[in-house]
């Protein structure tokens, strides 16, 4: 790039060089010849501008006869639509007569039938000034057809009819149209033709345009015929006619139609639309727009109409209103390209949010599935590492939902219509869930995964909580992607307090303290890898941790400028992996762009989470950076600001969130071993959570040496440590010491002194390693990194046997919910298969509902009758004689006579009295639960869906919108 | 004792089989969830329900379909029934061959609903065969003093 530009600056450099020249040139001309060519000059300028112009002309003209044509094409699709929409409706009036005038017998419509009918579905036909059928009688039939009517045939002049072969006079009309009684259709030309052709071909048929009585509107009378008969597939024009019983007719308003077509579209007023019959090609009449030719003659596109009557030929011609080499006209072209390309865009998006919604809904719908048969699974007697397992399970699927929503978000974030949240959140606990999600693979790849919260940070804040972990979630994602060795480490402590560091580290570095430690080859971070940000080392983190303990004790009320309530974070996730190359460097927050293309091949994945993280960072009032060494790691860095939360809103909060961590090990004393000091000072962070005090220690030794002074001197007067919490590493590295540490313990056991826990931390651990741990007196519990307060509670409760289960804390999931909802309720199930009315039965017994089973709507029907004592119903759909829709229709009516009656009943009618209305809870139980069923369920009156077979999030989530659930005594805190 | 773990083992073996082999799905543990001291009986309640109603609905079909002019809306609404209660016992093979089933129904293919009635006699036949299987193996389990392992 850089030898590009010096080429053009070269390029650039020799043409004022060259012009320079000219100039020196001109004195070599005479002066005479000056304004010859300037003369020249202007001419060649003029030609070229020219040139160009038409050019340009030539593209504009292209693009606005493209945009012209694709505007009349969808009018005239349009129009054509719907104009066969009202044909239909005159059609199935036509059938009407055809089944009840002529199949019945007697008739079972007379003219104050059918005006009625005709008028009632008039909303049918908005665009019908109204609708007339006339016989056909043969002049054979007159005088018996005139006796039975009562009248004799007129022609449309009013006048007694002349004698014909054919007549067909009006006998049913709507009232619009009652002056037509008794006049014989046939009497007018036009008409009659038109008679002729619909009853030949058995077509919808149209007359040429013509002004309609009384609107004036241009329009076109439209004539079917009525066959007496049900007519052979292929009938030939002489069955037609002898089939014949009638025609019907009715006037159309086309000036309407087309004005309310239009008025609906975006762009109207740009174009000129008129629509012709051409079945004359030699002489068009207008059907609709303006006769006098105006707008942009030069361009105008014909589109072709077909009104279903193949005799008639229509078509809609399109003009621009204004010409097109104003600027007007350009902006006019402009916008309407704007408009329609906005109009394909906006159908692209629904496309796409629809498939979105589609697919998510494909994946959420087994997802509840999984998360069902989890949460059952928890329910049951597991051990602490069952339970670990089972629990992630359950946290990682929730978390796939979760990204499910928020593939749908990106759409709104891409929008700029995401909203963020403030709502108060526990910083550390969410920080522990998405450790969860990445648990199991960090283990798997024996990296370590660590999490450390400054104890500055308080504990709950306002904001986006779903946000900031999906920010997280996606570096740590990365993070553990990208790394195979080493270490994943998250830290977020306030902003100021990093500022305060980096003064430390500077007074340091002036000082004169060395950085590395003599004699130590490994770093001093996380796991002994090199970091790509040394922010994370030993010597920097202690200067964090030490400005802590200082400050220990107003941990929690921070002493930040009280009057703002703004709380700064600073977030950074450290990794040892793969780095990001130099060159790719300035594009990782570019969406889709991966670092480089091998990278997506080794590794998978879109590239589209970093941009996504670096827009919501912003949202959140942060910025996100990052400092990257190739096959060294990455560190990324965000800022994030939420708000304090209010202090008494806080102490209701650990009230109400259940996974508040439990108190039991307040004031436990513990000694952790650990030689790697910001992993120790990771640990003492969880550890601290629960209130154990920490003293940290390089090596198993120590803590032998302190055991045996401790022996014979301090017990007196202190207490010892409640348990030992050694890192694999130090325990590997020195086995002997601990055994000696073991003896001691033993000896200890004699006296009065509670023997101290000795429990293993570790990464990842071999079946070997583990009898030889238990061997060398550990506890049977091996704390299995990465650390997380809910596992660390658990594996300690089993450690130390305090109670084995929290009762409350791991049952509030879906099924002690249930029991609450549905705890003897009485429930009706109906489905006509005994199989699945039995297994449906099975289900809501097993929540403590009283179940009654019928096998048919009309039963249901019959049990439902006001009063009854039920409180919900669920409903098979597709059932024999009556299906669950018809059936819910029936109850909902029944009610609402209930109701009713109810409401007339009560002589003071007041409030009180009128609220208590039968409404009975009905749930669809479907196998297909797509969103057409539900709403025909929501239609027909149902209060929702449950899918078939149970599932019990879903049964959860449909049941608990009814029922006020109400604690059970085994399911207290 | 170890003949009651071997037992044990026995039948968790081939209950696997079973949802390996795709006799049975994952319904079927549902339906074993619902089981509870409550409700001991349950899941050979409705299997045995769910025998008696198969074996009314293939003798119907054999009927209906074995007639001059075939009724082809009752054979579907039969096989609906016969799809519904497999679905929710979890009898997958059965349930799939349904589907089939109805298709050809809406063809009105009588060859082919012919066909899959052989086919959905022989699938039933099979899955009922497993299972009673299964449920032998759970009472000799329970006669030797054990528990039902769960799944």
């Amino acid at each position: 790039m850089g030898q590009k530009m010096q080429q053009s600056h070269h390029m650039v450099a020799v043409t004022v060089n060259e012009q320079l020249g000219t100039k020196r040139k001109y004195k070599f001309f005479p002066r005479a010849w000056l304004p010859k060519i300037l003369a020249l000059w202007i001419v060649l300028m003029l030609f070229g501008s020219r040139t160009i112009y038409t050019r340009l002309d030539v593209v504009t003209k292209e693009r606005r006869k493209e945009v012209l044509a694709s505007m009349c094409d969808q009018r005239a699709r349009m129009l054509q639509d719907q104009f066969s929409v009202s044909v239909n409706h005159v059609h199935a009036l036509a059938i009407l007569i055809s089944t009840f005038h002529y199949l019945k017998n007697p008739s079972a419509i007379d003219q104050n039938t059918f005006a009625e009918y005709a008028d009632r579905t008039g909303f049918e036909r908005p665009l019908f000034n109204g609708v007339a059928y006339a016989q056909k009688v043969v002049n054979s039939g007159r005088e018996d057809f005139e006796r039975q009517h009562g009248w004799i045939i007129k022609t449309m002049k009013g006048e007694p009819s002349p004698i014909r072969d054919e007549y067909a006079p009006v006998i049913f009309s709507q009232e619009t149209l009652s002056y037509l009684g008794s006049l014989d259709m046939m009497s007018g030309e036009e008409d009659r033709e038109n008679i002729l052709r619909a009853r030949n071909t058995g077509k919808a048929v149209l007359t040429s345009p013509f002004r309609l009585l009384g609107s004036h509107h241009l329009g076109v009378v439209l004539t079917i015929p009525v066959y007496r008969t049900e007519l052979s597939p292929n009938p030939t024009k002489e069955e037609r006619i002898q089939a014949t019983a009638g025609y019907l007719g009715g006037a159309f308003d086309v000036e309407s139609l087309v004005e309310n077509l239009l008025s609906q579209l975006a762009g109207h007023q740009a174009i000129v639309v008129n629509v012709y019959d051409v079945t004359n090609s030699s002489d068009p009449l207008i059907m609709y727009g303006n006769q006098y030719e105006v707008g942009d003659m030069a361009l105008e596109h014909v589109s072709g109409l077909d009104f279903g009557d193949p005799y008639r030929k229509h078509e809609m011609m399109c003009r621009y209103l204004q010409k097109a080499p104003t600027p007007w006209s350009a902006l006019t072209t402009a916008m309407l390209a704007f408009v329609v390309l906005k109009v394909r865009a906006e159908a692209a998006d629904v496309a796409k949010s629809q498939f979105l919604a589609t697919v998510s809904h494909e994946i959420r719908t087994p997802m509840n599935g999984i998360l069902g048969m989890l949460a059952l699974l928890l329910d049951t007697d597991l051990s602490a590492t069952q339970k670990d397992y089972a629990q992630t399970a359950e946290a990682c699927g929730r978390a796939l939902v979760k990204i499910i929503n928020e593939v749908l978000d990106r759409a709104k974030i891409e929008a700029g219509k995401l909203v963020l949240e403030t709502v108060p959140f526990n910083l550390r606990s969410t920080l522990d869930d998405v450790v969860s999600l990445f648990s199991e693979k960090s283990r798997r790849k024996g990296i370590e995964l660590a999490v450390f919260v400054s104890d500055k940070v308080p504990e709950f804040v306002m904001g986006d909580q779903g946000r900031f972990r999906q920010v997280i979630t996606n570096l740590v994602g990365n993070s553990v992607k990208f790394t195979e060795q080493g270490h994943v480490f998250v830290k977020v402590h306030l902003l100021e307090q990093a500022t305060a560091v980096m003064d430390a580290k500077m007074i340091n570095c002036m000082n004169g303290e060395s950085e590395g430690v003599p004699g130590d080859h490994q770093f001093q971070t996380l796991s002994g890898y090199e970091a790509a940000d040394n922010q994370n080392n030993w010597h920097t983190f202690k200067h964090l941790i030490a400005d802590e303990d200082t400050g220990y004790h107003d941990s929690g009320k921070v002493k930040t400028d009280d009057a703002s309530q703004k709380v700064s974070l600073s977030v950074c996730v450290e990794d040892t992996g793969i780095g990001i190359a130099l060159h790719a460097q300035d594009r990782i927050f570019t969406p889709f762009m991966q670092a480089d293309s091998s990278t997506s091949r080794n590794y998978g994945g879109t590239g589209i989470g970093l941009s996504i993280s670096k827009c919501l960072v912003e949202l959140m009032g942060g910025q996100i950076n990052f400092i990257s060494r190739p096959k060294i790691g990455s560190t990324f860095s965000f800022t994030v600001d939420f708000r304090r939360c209010e202090k008494y809103a806080v102490s209701d909060l650990k009230k109400s969130i259940s996974d508040d961590l439990p108190s039991a090990f307040k004031g436990f004393k513990s000694i952790l071993v650990d030689a790697k000091p910001v992993r120790a000072a990771v640990t003492r962070y969880h550890l601290k959570r629960l209130g154990i005090q920490v003293e940290i220690v390089n090596s198993i030794r120590i803590v032998a040496d302190l055991f045996r002074k401790n022996g014979s001197i301090i017990p007196l007067n202190e207490r010892l440590p409640d348990m030992i919490i050694v890192e694999k590493d130090s325990w590997m590295s020195d086995e002997d010491g601990c055994s000696g540490l073991q003896l001691l313990n033993r000896k200890q056991n004699g006296h009065t002194y509670k023997e101290p826990k000795m429990i293993l931390l570790a990464t990842n651990i071999s079946n070997g390693e583990f009898d030889k741990a238990k061997a060398a007196g550990f506890a049977d519990t091996v704390i299995v990194k990465p650390l997380r307060a809910s596992m660390v509670v658990a594996c300690l409760q089993q450690v130390l046997g305090l109670g084995k289960k929290i009762p409350g804390k791991d049952m509030c999931k879906g099924s002690t919910f249930l029991r609450g909802l549905l705890d003897g309720k009485k429930i009706l199930v109906v489905d006509d298969n005994i199989v699945n009315r039995r297994v449906a039965a099975g289900a809501l017994k097993k929540f403590g509902a009283i179940v009654e089973c019928v096998e048919s709507g009309k039963a249901a029907i019959k049990k439902l009758e006001v009063p009854h004592s039920f409180d919900a119903c669920f409903m098979d759909i597709q059932m024999p004689e009556m299906d669950g829709f018809e059936a819910t229709r029936l109850i909902r009516d029944m009610e609402k006579n209930a109701n009713e009656q109810w409401n007339v009943g009560c002589v003071n009618n007041d409030e009180a009295t009128k609220r208590c209305a039968w409404h009975l809870p009905i749930l669809a139980m479907t196998a297909d639960v797509i969103h057409a069923t539900l709403d025909k369920c929501l239609e027909s009156g149902m209060d929702g869906y449950v899918s078939k077979p149970f599932e019990e999030e879903n049964l959860y989530r449909e049941v608990s919108t009814f029922f006020e659930s109400k604690p059970l005594p085994d399911s207290v805190v | 004792m170890d003949g009651v773990i071997l037992l044990q083992k026995q039948l968790v073996d081939y209950s696997t089989s079973l949802y390996k082999e795709g006799f049975l799905d994952d319904q079927f543990k549902q339906l074993q969830q619902l089981q509870d001291e409550s409700n001991p009986d349950f899941v050979v309640e409705v299997v045995y329900l769910f025998f008696e109603d198969s074996e009314r609905l293939l003798n119907e079909l054999s009927k209906t379909l074995n007639q001059q002019i075939v009724d082809f809306k009752k054979v579907d609404a039969h096989v609906h029934q016969l799809k519904g209660s497999s679905s929710s016992i979890g009898a997958q093979r059965v349930q799939k061959v349904c589907i089939a089933f109805r298709n050809y129904c809406e063809e009105q293919n009588t060859e082919g609903c012919l066909r899959c009635l052989q086919l959905v006699k022989h699938e039933y036949s099979l899955v009922k065969n497993k299972l009673e299987t299964m449920f032998k193996l759970e009472k000799q389990v329970l006669a030797a003093g054990g528990s039902i392992p769960m799944h």
